[in-house]
């Protein structure tokens, strides 16, 4: 049993609101991440033009989530990290989190400019048109698109930082910080250390 | 005092010169103006707009606004011309499954009738050839005659199965939709009358 008070805190843990939207678009991320890898360099075909739709309909809905997101987020406190955590860790860890979610709003977005600047409109599940902010431009359209995958190569990274810390906490500290968003991690005796 | 009729005379009949002008003299409209005319289309893949063009095409058109049933229009459009609205797209579309290009050089519209519809409107109807295949077409133009200028303006709905466009993998119109748009502008301008 720790000595702090509050250790075993069964409280310490996100909602589960913000561990479902979490979950819920790390997945989506994961796989639209993935699909976007692979499409890019297919050969022009009906498979590929209904991949890249899919791709844009999933970051437009990952777009909406985050923004729900980011609103629970801000009216939720999350709760305390391990009193033991150094002083720096804490603040890489701030840093990730908020790179993380600007991340999550600047690749959908660059990839809707990157749409319309090539042409392509972006029409939600194929039925709900969103407007082109920019205009038909080859080489603003080529710009965005090394942009949109200069942020993606950069989420990629953050999120290894942000899997392997962790897991870091799990396996090496010990202690609860990923058990905060994967409750049933939780030992069952409420020996958390 | 003998002068006076004279030259009544002669502005009576320069004054109904002017004013019979446009029907005595026929004024025929017949010199396309490439930079000004457009040919241009909507496709619809995965339900998205994608607008294209075809940037190089001819016309042959005499057009006489007091008859205009007797007017001519033939159109050749010069398929390497396409923009399609990508790069990929541009060389997908010459490849044998949409207009094999190298085969079918040129799409061809001649039109057999026209057909005034009252006010600016005219009904023309023709033969429409791409990739080889000939089919009858018919389209409502809008004419705006402005001097010595005329535009035709029309917009009309192909299909491209009806032409064997987009064959083999692409024939599901799920992906990229049967219709497409066709909108043109011919602007002519008048040559001296003969």
């Amino acid at each position: 049993m720790s000595s702090r008070p509050a250790a075993p805190n069964p409280d310490n843990s996100y909602t589960f609101t913000a561990i479902g939207l979490h979950w819920l678009i790390a997945l989506a991320i994961i796989g639209s991440f993935a699909l976007g890898f692979y499409m890019a360099d297919l050969p022009i075909s009906p498979q590929k033009l209904r991949f890249y739709s899919w791709h844009k309909w999933a970051g437009v809905t990952i777009f909406l989530f985050v923004v729900l997101r980011l609103g629970w987020r801000l009216a939720h406190r999350p709760p305390e990290l391990p009193a033991a955590m150094p002083a720096w860790q804490r603040s890489v860890a701030a840093a990730t989190h908020v790179l993380l979610y600007l991340l999550m709003v600047a690749v959908p977005l660059s990839g809707w400019l990157m749409s319309s600047a090539k042409g392509f409109q972006t029409v939600w599940f194929g039925v709900l048109p969103l407007p082109d902010l920019l205009a038909k431009n080859e080489a603003l359209g080529d710009l965005l698109q090394a942009l949109h995958r200069l942020l993606n190569y950069g989420m990629a990274a953050i999120v290894f930082a942000h899997l392997g810390a962790a897991l870091k906490h799990h396996f090496i500290d010990r202690d609860d910080v990923l058990a905060r968003m994967l409750p049933f991690l939780r030992n069952p005796s409420g020996d958390t250390r | 005092m003998k002068s006076w009729p004279h030259s009544l005379v002669l502005s009576c009949a320069f004054a109904t010169l002017v004013t019979l002008a446009p029907t005595a003299h026929a004024i025929e409209f017949n010199q396309l103006q490439l930079g000004k005319s457009s040919l241009s289309f909507v496709s619809k893949q995965m339900n998205v707009p994608v607008e294209g063009q075809f940037k190089s095409f001819r016309s042959r058109l005499a057009y006489d606004p007091a008859k205009p049933a007797a007017a001519k229009a033939e159109l050749e459009i010069d398929m390497a011309s396409i923009d399609a609205g990508s790069k990929d797209a541009n060389d997908e579309v010459a490849g044998k499954a949409w207009f094999n290009t190298k085969a079918f050089p040129v799409a061809k519209f001649v039109a057999t009738s026209v057909k005034p519809l009252g006010g600016n409107r005219l009904e023309v109807a023709g033969k429409m050839t791409i990739k080889g295949k000939t089919l009858d077409l018919s389209t409502p133009i809008t004419v705006t005659q402005q001097g010595n200028t005329a535009s035709f303006d029309g917009s009309l709905v192909l299909k491209r199965a009806d032409y064997g466009i987009g064959d083999g993998i692409w024939a599901d119109f799920g992906t990229v939709a049967n219709e497409v748009q066709i909108k043109f502008r011919l602007v002519a301008t008048a040559a001296a009358a003969k």
